[in-house]
């Protein structure tokens, strides 16, 4: 074994000392921060929703030659679909998407509308990609991938809730809505497009986190069996150092798929992955700053953990 | 901690049995072909829509049209009920919720009422005040021809696409009123779509004497005016004064091809006995006057009879291009939609684009897994080199498995698999952590790699559990490529879990036995 050099690991600290009960209260302003602004600018700004939401017509087009944007963008306008909004995409400068906002007149209007940008792109435009989604099925997603989160939230604390004690359930419920608001309000803030994969990344996302919190309590029940004296505060420091190695590992290793996803993974996967990202850092992190400190104020009765002390020591 | 031999036979059964469920996705289509019929099992995983290039179109049946369509029969019914039984009435119109009868004479209500109620035995016919009887659909009617509608329209796009001829095309009834259809390789559906959003109702009237007319007040009581057909070549903006009605209805067509005629493109037709019987007649009957053949309530030709048509076949000369020849000929052998369909929602992917996707995928695939090696390695030395091996086994089966039960593979679902193999190896970093951190406090090793086993296992089941359930969730109300997420994820947790817990058991299993261990090296 000794073609490899040393395991790095043995050279990173694994014994942490953060005091998170101590300084919870830096974490309550930091989350409180995230969640207000997430809320404030979902209620004022809204949702960039993409066109599975919003309904409407995104077309990719692959030109001959570089593409003269403003004139594209000129020819496009004239033919009185709305506004009409036209990206590059990556380097070659050829590509484009085309996006035509929802059109009056039902689903049937929305297919005139690609025939008119067909017409007038005409044969220099390779046409790559078509989406065209009518206002009934726009509709339909939203309350979709509304009721997808909910469901999902759902489910997850019933289940948290039933291999644990409820206010376990209740501090990792609390630690996912958390993420799944502020990814929300990233989206919001920072106008990116909603759409589908969104919806899936919010709910991996819920996945993670909970995935996260669930670590993270099993070893705060293991220590409760274990060291029956110890006040609370103490033993929640002690399982949050405990599990941090492994909660830094696992996040660089998510963090390195993700940053594959993100560069390499194409135009399509974008949003995805960019939530992805952010998920993963306020997803880990929540069950720490949020999850943990909750444990104090819910009446967490020592004695039900007195009964059979854990199966391994 | 002991890993029985019994075990490590059956982890290398699933091994091998992986392997050779995930081969066909490795083996060029050209060889597989070559492979005997009963072999069609051993199968790659599906490409969805997205990364193979086609198109998907979600139609609607307007059922609204239906209802319309139904209330437009019985007033129809009722007029020759009334005829039949020699009842006056005022007027005869359909609003919302009926066709309402206004009758002139008050006395004659109850027979009026009898006289409609047998014309029309499934409706409900009631009298309002002394002088109206109202006919209303029930539901139950209502709701039962929409269902035979949407059946027969899902049978008539079949056809229609069928005779279109496209590879593999995929037609599905969605909910109550939807038909999904799927095109793989069909990167522009213009074309399909033209020929599914018509109706392709044909039927032969007789052109009243009249011929034309430009304002319906003017026209005869019994008639229509109708407007030429775009599709063919007659004066433009001519209308039509055509008897409403019908001489021989289009169902009674057999068959319908694309022909020549003097080098002008043509339909030829051939009605079934009965409606071949009639057409005789018909033409028969009327030599010297003019025809109308209407589809979708626009006339499509109007000839000239010049002779008694026996025989039970015709054709149309309508000034056609041949392309339109065709997809009249096709629209009319395939048979008529029962209700216009909407179209819903529209995605098509050129191949070109599914290609760079493919690419793009597997590049991110590589990179990610690539990097998680690396690094498990460097982190863990040789218990990462373990992980490593588990990843491969993860990856393994997870092919196998979406091969084996004809899973799609998506765009979304790629990002799934390469997320897959970053949260996979969390398993094993928790099982080390756990580890190392027993071995730490002082225990011997072989009961430091147990207790991290056990003590680990809960977590990881647990933990991996609440993705599963956010997976699933996402299955049942997601479609097409974000359902194609769903599926790879929730798979690849399955199988992430028994290569962590099997494979890795296994082998820290095998390395322990191998030499005198003593120490960890994590």
């Amino acid at each position: 074994m000794s073609i490899f050099p040393q395991p790095i690991l043995r050279y990173m600290p694994h014994e942490f000392r953060w005091d998170v009960v101590g300084t919870r209260f830096i974490w309550y302003v930091f989350t409180a921060i995230l969640i207000v602004v997430s809320i404030g600018s979902i209620a004022t700004r809204g949702f960039n929703f993409g066109i599975d939401f919003a309904g409407g017509v995104l077309m990719e087009a692959r030109a001959e030659q570089v593409v003269d944007l403003s004139k594209l963008r000129g020819d496009l306008n004239g033919l009185g679909l709305g506004e009409i909004n036209i990206t590059t995409i990556g380097d070659t400068g050829k590509d484009v998407t085309i996006r035509v906002p929802e059109q009056q007149g039902g689903d049937q209007a929305q297919n005139t509308a690609v025939g008119k940008i067909k017409t007038q792109l005409g044969e220099q435009y390779q046409i790559r990609r078509t989406e065209v989604v009518g206002p009934k099925v726009g509709a339909e997603l939203i309350i979709g991938g509304a009721l997808a989160v909910a469901l999902a939230v759902t489910a997850i604390a019933i289940y948290v809730w039933f291999r644990f004690e409820w206010q376990f359930a209740l501090g990792a419920c609390l630690a996912l809505c958390s993420d799944v608001i502020t990814t929300l309000g990233v989206f919001s803030l920072f106008q990116m497009n909603f759409d589908l994969t969104t919806v899936a990344a919010v709910l991996t996302i819920a996945g993670y986190s909970v995935n996260d919190s669930i670590v993270v309590y099993d070893r705060v029940r293991e220590m409760l069996r274990k060291y029956k004296k110890m006040p609370l505060p103490e033993l929640l420091n002690l399982s949050v150092n405990r599990v941090l190695p492994r909660t830094l590992l696992t996040v660089f290793t998510v963090f390195l798929t993700v940053v594959a996803l993100l560069v390499f993974g194409g135009e399509t996967l974008r949003g995805f992955s960019v939530a992805m990202l952010w998920g993963l850092f306020v997803g880990t992190f929540s069950s720490i700053r949020v999850g943990m400190p909750v444990l104090l104020y819910l009446d967490l009765r020592r004695d039900e953990f007195g009964g059979p002390a854990a199966s391994s020591p | 901690m002991q890993f029985s031999n019994t075990k490590m036979i059956m982890v290398f059964a699933v091994i091998l049995a992986s392997i050779f469920f995930a081969a066909p996705n490795l083996i060029p289509s050209s060889v597989r072909a070559k492979l005997p019929a009963s072999m069609s099992w051993w199968k790659p995983m599906n490409l969805g829509l997205d990364l193979r290039g086609g198109s998907y179109l979600l139609l609607e049946v307007d059922t609204s049209a239906l209802d319309k369509e139904q209330l437009a029969d019985q007033e129809e019914t009722a007029r020759t009920s009334l005829r039949e039984e020699k009842v006056a009435y005022r007027n005869i119109r359909s609003a919302d919720d009926g066709v309402y009868v206004t009758l002139n004479d008050a006395a004659d209500l109850t027979r009026a009422r009898a006289a409609i109620a047998k014309g029309a035995p499934t409706m409900d016919v009631t009298t309002v005040g002394d002088d109206r009887v109202r006919i209303v659909v029930p539901d139950r009617v209502k709701r039962e021809r929409q269902l035979g509608a949407v059946s027969q329209s899902l049978e008539i796009v079949r056809r229609r696409i069928d005779e279109f001829g496209t590879t593999e095309p995929s037609i599905q009834r969605q909910g109550a009123d939807r038909i999904i259809v799927e095109l793989p390789g069909v990167e522009n559906p213009e074309r399909v779509k033209e020929l599914l959003g018509q109706t392709a109702k044909m039927n032969f009237h007789m052109l009243d004497p009249m011929g034309t007319a430009s304002d319906a007040k003017d026209i005869p009581p019994g008639t229509m005016l109708l407007p030429g057909s775009a599709d063919a070549a007659l004066p433009p903006g001519q209308k039509y004064v055509v008897r409403r009605r019908v001489e021989v209805s289009g169902e009674r067509l057999i068959d319908s091809q694309p022909g020549f005629q003097d080098g002008a493109p043509i339909v030829n037709f051939r009605f079934d006995t009965a409606g071949g019987r009639r057409f005789g007649q018909v033409t028969s009957n009327n030599v010297g006057q003019r025809l109308a053949i209407v589809l979708d309530n626009a006339v499509i030709s109007a000839p000239v009879l010049k002779g008694p048509i026996v025989g039970g076949s015709g054709m149309i000369e309508g000034g056609f291009t041949v392309e339109k020849a065709k997809d009249l000929a096709l629209l009319l052998r395939a048979g008529a939609l029962p209700a216009p369909l909407n179209f819903l929602e529209e995605r098509s992917v050129g191949p070109g684009l599914g290609a760079d996707s493919i690419k793009a995928g597997a590049t991110a695939a590589l990179v990610g897994g690539g990097l998680v090696v690396v690094f498990m390695i460097i982190a863990y030395h040789t218990f990462g080199l373990f992980a490593v091996f588990g990843q491969i086994f993860h990856m393994l089966t997870l092919f196998a498995f979406l091969s084996v039960v004809g899973g799609t593979l998506t765009l979304p679902g790629i990002a799934g698999v390469v997320l897959s193999l970053g949260i996979a190896v969390d398993a094993n970093v928790l099982i080390y952590e756990r580890m190392r951190e027993e071995f730490q406090s002082g225990r011997t090793l072989m009961n430091a790699l147990t207790s991290g086993f056990q003590n680990a296992f809960a977590t990881i089941f647990d933990s991996n559990l609440t993705t599963f359930i956010a997976a699933a969730i996402l299955y049942f109300l997601g479609t097409g490529p974000v359902r194609g997420f769903a599926v790879t994820l929730a798979v690849g947790i399955a199988t992430s879990m028994f290569s962590a817990v099997m494979i890795t058991r296994m082998q820290v299993w095998m390395w322990y036995r191998a030499g005198k261990r003593t120490t960890l090296p994590v």
